[in-house]
């Protein structure tokens, strides 16, 4: 291990090593620990010049009631729900197809159409920006949920089948062999061999793939606008033009915002970490 | 595989319809037709019809007037914006090299938590946790962060007697500080990257070393670094398509400003295709070219070196 563990060091060294740990934690998250507590705060201590110091009152309940009664932020929370489901369905369910064909066959244009899926993810948006947004008006999608959802989907089918691929080449071939051996036919092999053993893979993706869109700030600005249809990355902007300098409100708005993908994380991290770390290690 | 068996798959496979006998060769097309079909309408296409567009002059509604390659002659001379073209250039430089600071930062806070006490796997959880959250609230922090009046930055340097610095709002400081609020999650992203890696790396490698009297820094660069190649290649991957996507927080933080001074090229194609400049598809087009141009080359470096790990696979 490296570095030297801890328990093997002076009782001294240890001491201060779980001393800084806190510390240096604090110091990480403090910008957001600031948010926080700002959400906390009552109105009055920001006129009062009371930024930093502990709230005078605790106004939690009231300033998230506002947030959740009277602004559209429900709205823009259901639209983002509407949005990242979808999204991860069609994502994992078409990159599980795709990445079952080029992990599993061989065939000449094989590698050749795995490097396209891995070239057109790395791709800068705006490359594509002003024709998917044109195709989309085109279809009639402009500013619909739909119209968002079919371009992510395109889109993340690049990164998941880069991921599903590696994935399915690590398996054993063997088992394939013997289901072929056995005459099963081959899309039952996928069914029934190869996608009960991806279920780590898909969900690593999912918990992944949600949080990438949920997260989407620039792709909702372009095919969107508007409380019916916009996400809520998007959504934030206009809540926080609405109540410009209402610290405490903005900040609620933020938290409300940024919390469903920090649940998705703490609830699946084994599986969040594994995808992101994929190739990490060889 | 026994002679009877291999007898059976050939049964299988010759008798019945013409799809049962060649169903190995088809199969893969049909797995990704969909996929592939999809990725083609929404992505690749899309990328040659912006090389397309840059080529004329066209409001996203009107005619298109086809006039050369007139918008790039127009980005060189800066006919239209003055030096926001060369401006957004040369931050993208400054972006790229900056952002690639969260390689280092991340290994140094991966190297700080690779032990064992107790509690330490939350510690490493929340130490990720800026990399979860939207750049929208990322930026939002980061504004007030920095804000003159009330900012914790400024808050704190008030204690050492510093003046009031107003980051954002400052031609000189405004990327820089835009980065460093990029830095935070992209940091804990390749720190989770090595903390993985450093889970693999070979125990008896480093009691070799340790035999032989490598420690600390040596040990480091010469036995703890080799080993983290594959992860270090993965963080300079994502490290350079997040710096030169950098788009949210300039948007959130600054709208390119003060006096565009903190626009990049992604940032500056965007406001000149849909924002209050009008509706200048062509012209943007031809800024997304440039982008995607400069992306190109580290995009063939990457698949350059996918492949030869393929061949060596195989």
């Amino acid at each position: 291990m490296f570095p030297r563990p801890i328990e093997s060091t002076a009782r001294t060294t240890q001491a201060a090593y779980k001393t800084l740990l806190p510390v240096a934690l604090l110091m990480w998250l403090a910008p957001l620990l600031a948010v926080a507590v700002f959400s906390i705060k009552p109105d009055a201590d920001f006129t009062t010049g009371n930024y930093w110091g502990i709230p005078s009152t605790f106004e939690g309940l009231t300033n998230y009631g506002k947030v959740f009664l009277e602004s559209d932020m429900p709205r823009y929370l259901l639209n983002s729900v509407f949005i990242t489901v979808p999204t991860v369905i069609g994502a994992v369910a078409l990159s599980s197809m795709t990445g079952f064909a080029l992990g599993i066959y061989k065939f000449r244009a094989n590698l050749w159409i795995f490097f396209m899926f891995v070239a057109g993810n790395f791709v800068p948006f705006q490359i594509l920006m002003v024709p998917v947004r044109d195709l989309t008006l085109d279809m009639g999608l402009y500013n619909t949920k739909t119209g968002l959802v079919l371009f992510h989907i395109a889109f993340q089918t690049g990164f998941c089948t880069l991921f599903m691929r590696n994935f399915i080449r690590a398996l054993p071939f063997a088992l394939i062999e013997a289901a072929r051996v056995e005459g099963v036919a081959e899309w039952r092999i996928f069914w029934y061999v190869v996608l009960p053993l991806m279920k780590p893979a898909l969900a690593a993706l999912s918990v992944l793939i949600f949080t990438f869109i949920w997260n989407d700030y620039f792709w909702a600005v372009v095919l969107t606008q508007g409380p019916e249809s916009q996400p809520v990355t998007a959504g934030i902007t206009s809540f926080n033009a609405q109540y410009r300098a209402a610290y405490h409100l903005m900040s609620a708005g933020s938290i409300v915002a940024a919390l469903p993908p920090v649940l998705m994380f703490f609830l699946m991290q084994r599986h969040f970490i594994a995808g992101l770390t994929l190739g990490a290690v060889k | 595989m026994s002679e009877s068996s291999l007898q059976d798959v050939r049964a299988v496979n010759g008798g019945g319809s013409w799809f049962h006998r060649n169903q190995i060769a088809i199969t893969p097309w049909l797995f990704l037709a969909p996929g592939v079909l999809f990725f083609i309408f929404y992505v690749i296409s899309p990328i040659f019809q912006s090389f397309n567009v840059s080529l004329y002059e066209w409001d996203g509604l009107g005619e298109a007037e086809y006039i050369g390659l007139q918008n790039y002659q127009d980005l060189y001379w800066e006919f239209v914006d003055r030096d926001a073209f060369f401006v957004s250039l040369k931050n993208n430089v400054i972006w790229l090299f900056l952002y690639l600071l969260a390689i280092p930062a991340g290994l140094m806070i991966a190297l700080f938590l690779n032990q064992n006490v107790w509690g330490i796997r939350l510690y490493k959880s929340l130490f990720f946790f800026p990399f979860v959250i939207s750049q929208v609230v990322v930026g939002l922090v980061f504004t007030w962060f920095y804000d003159p009046t009330f900012g914790l930055l400024n808050t704190i340097i008030g204690w050492v007697g510093l003046g009031p610095i107003n980051v954002l709002g400052d031609e000189r400081f405004v990327t820089y500080g835009i980065i460093a609020a990029g830095l935070w999650p992209q940091t804990a992203y390749c720190m989770i990257l090595y903390l993985t890696g450093l889970n693999a790396v070979d125990p008896e490698q480093v009691e070799a070393g340790r035999l032989d009297g490598a420690r600390g820094w040596k040990m480091l660069w010469h036995v703890i670094i080799p080993q983290l190649k594959p992860a270090t290649f993965i963080a300079f991957v994502v490290t350079i398509i997040g710096a030169l996507r950098s788009f949210d927080l300039i948007s959130i933080m600054t709208q390119g400003g003060p006096f565009g001074s903190s626009r990049v090229l992604a940032f500056y194609m965007f406001e000149v295709a849909l924002s209050e400049y009008g509706f200048r598809m062509g012209y943007g087009a031809a800024i997304a070219v440039v982008l995607f141009l400069i992306m190109l080359c580290f995009i063939a470096y990457f698949l350059w070196s996918m492949w030869k790990e393929e061949r060596g696979a195989r």
